[in-house]
């Protein structure tokens, strides 16, 4: 009985013993490497002080901003309310619903003094970042989805100005780099779009927004380009079978070529996404606080850049991994 | 019920080739027309322009009246009414069988699901294939196949059926059930074009066979003059390389 596939003279259990003892020995190699190294430049691992970063769990004192009377202390559901009047102005500071106020009502307090303290548990920088990465991430899949389903099938189209259009779009987003388009939306659209909104008496839109825009505008002409060649790769015999049963090009497209077009792009599709998640970590250039950035900041605060980074990778890792996951049960599940 | 006159189809890709060459002929309703003929002599080309898969270039096809190649006709409506069956079948991969029957009397015939589906039941049925209904076409054998095409393109009641080498890509000992199912069909009365190399099927089911050879009709016949007595030294030399 043997299981062995491949077309060369059958292994014998030696060599595969062999070679998977090779590989444990490189990788225990390189992590001791990484180990004595950092110790020779005498850094020091603090993998301890990390899950901060993750989950903030503190004890916060209140000290006064001003001095005066601590005029009312009101507790709702949902927030305790401390008023203090400085020469009848008014300061008002507004704590968590558990915070333990160490004074009572009326009594005097100075500049710097502890009124209050309250136990904070919230979110840490990290999660924020990975949570803001995700959250453009996904919307940007979906635009990107939508966007390039449409150009691709514009790039297949009869009519010059479709076809024209989404080549020009396709080169030109494929021709620059993420970063420059980056850029160029935020400096130089941003400006525009802004100017515009402004004038017309709106707000800014926020730059998480227009990161979105151009990871979205750059993945749909990458998703066009997939589509495309999915779609050319169903066999011409279907869209005759289908239009000769009395169905027009759209309703052919739809019921007998992208279904069968989007199984075989599935893969590509994932690799194209996978890219994406990763290539959000540029939007830090525009202040959008995502998971790199948000690292970066940590990293300049607490002096821990091997732990940090390591941490950062791997929650991209994460990411990426959960999706490559996902697209792969739905591709077990297209499969039929 | 079906008139061609004059029809010219060229190819240009991947060389210029004279495809068809004033291609006329007229098929009444009912009949059985078998087209003949060897490979690269236009048979399937000229089938094609029937329905407009093949747009030709110059000339007239009239369906019922309707001229096809007039831009403005509704292409699609026509379509509807002449069913086609490929000599690669061409069912959709992925829909079931009864799917594949029913998908298209939804969108076109805009008949409801129970109706499509109590119709493709009975045509399933028709080419001894009900059975198989849930499973997907790669799980069926070729000529399994070729009949569930068949009973697609019945589904859509149309007026006229072509058959585009039906039995070609089948292996021999499934070319029968294939053959059986379209001469039930030819019994009916349906209106056929069917371009083959059974010539069996020919001499036995054939109201009419036309023998082409590079783009053109060479001769027109009923099957017993055709075998018995062709005319033309092509035809004659034809028959006796594959009889």
């Amino acid at each position: 009985m043997s299981r062995y596939v491949g077309l060369d003279r059958p292994k014998g259990p030696g060599y595969f013993l062999f070679w998977k003892t090779v590989f444990v020995v490189l990788l225990l190699g390189f992590m001791s490497f990484v180990y004595v190294a950092s110790s020779a430049v005498e850094y020091v691992w603090r993998w301890e002080r990390v899950p901060q970063y993750f989950w903030l769990q503190e004890d916060v004192d209140v000290r006064a901003e001003v001095e005066g009377e601590l005029a009312s202390i009101r507790r709702d559901a949902d927030s305790t309310v401390l008023t203090i009047t400085t020469q009848g102005h008014e300061q008002v500071r507004r704590l968590p619903a558990g915070a333990e106020v160490h004074l009572s009502e009326g009594d005097y307090v100075y500049q710097g003094d502890s009124i209050a303290s309250y136990h904070q548990s919230k979110p840490g920088v990290l999660l924020d970042g990975l949570w803001i990465t995700l959250k453009v991430s996904l919307i940007a899949i979906v635009f990107g989805i939508v966007l390039g389903v449409a150009t691709g099938l514009c790039r297949i189209s009869v009519n010059p100005a479709l076809r024209w259009a989404a080549i020009t779009y396709i080169e030109l987003i494929r021709g620059s780099p993420l970063l420059v388009q980056i850029f160029l939306w935020y400096f130089v659209a941003g400006t525009l779009i802004n100017g515009i909104l402004q004038g017309m008496g709106l707000g800014a839109m926020p730059p998480l927004w227009y990161g979105v825009l151009a990871l979205a505008i750059f993945t749909g002409a990458y998703v066009a380009e997939i589509v495309r060649a999915g779609i050319q790769s169903v066999h011409r015999g279907q869209m005759e079978a289908a239009r000769s049963l009395g169905l027009g090009y759209g309703q052919a497209m739809r019921k007998i070529i992208l279904p069968q077009a989007f199984r075989r792009i599935l893969p590509p599709l994932a690799g194209q996404f996978i890219s994406l998640i990763k290539d959000s970590s540029l939007l830090g250039v525009i202040a959008v606080r995502e998971l790199t950035k948000a690292t970066r900041e940590v990293v300049s605060s607490s002096l821990q850049p091997f732990e940090l980074w390591i941490l950062c990778a791997v929650l991209y890792l994460v990411l990426t991994f959960a999706l490559s996951v996902l697209i792969q049960q739905l591709e077990r599940r297209a499969l039929r | 019920m079906i008139k061609a006159v004059n029809v010219n189809k060229y190819f240009y890709i991947p060389e210029e080739l004279h495809a068809l060459r004033d291609v006329s002929l007229e098929i009444a309703a009912g009949e059985v027309v078998v087209v003949i003929g060897p490979s690269g002599s236009g048979k399937s080309t000229f089938l094609r322009c029937l329905n407009r898969l093949e747009y030709a270039d110059a000339g007239h096809i009239y369906m019922e009246e309707k001229d096809i190649l007039d831009p403005k006709c509704d292409i699609n409506k026509i379509r509807a009414e002449v069913g086609m069956v490929f000599q690669s079948f061409n069912l959709f991969p992925h829909m079931t069988v009864l799917e594949n029957v029913v998908m298209a009397q939804m969108t076109v015939r805009k008949r409801s699901r129970k109706d499509a589906e109590a119709r493709g039941m009975e045509l399933l049925g028709k080419v001894g294939i009900a059975e198989k209904h849930g499973v997907y076409p790669d799980q069926l054998s070729g000529g399994q196949q070729q009949r569930v095409a068949i009973a697609r393109s019945l589904a859509m009641d149309p007026k006229v059926m072509l058959f585009d080498e039906p039995t070609s890509a089948l292996d021999p000992e499934m070319v029968g059930e294939v053959l059986d199912v379209m001469q039930n069909l030819a019994r009916e009365g349906m209106t056929m074009v069917v371009v083959t190399h059974e010539m069996g099927f020919a001499r036995e089911v054939a109201d009419r066979v036309v023998f082409m050879d590079a783009g053109q009709v060479l001769e027109v016949g009923t099957p017993e003059h055709f075998f018995t007595s062709p005319q033309h030294e092509r035809t004659k030399l034809f028959l006796s390389q594959i009889l």
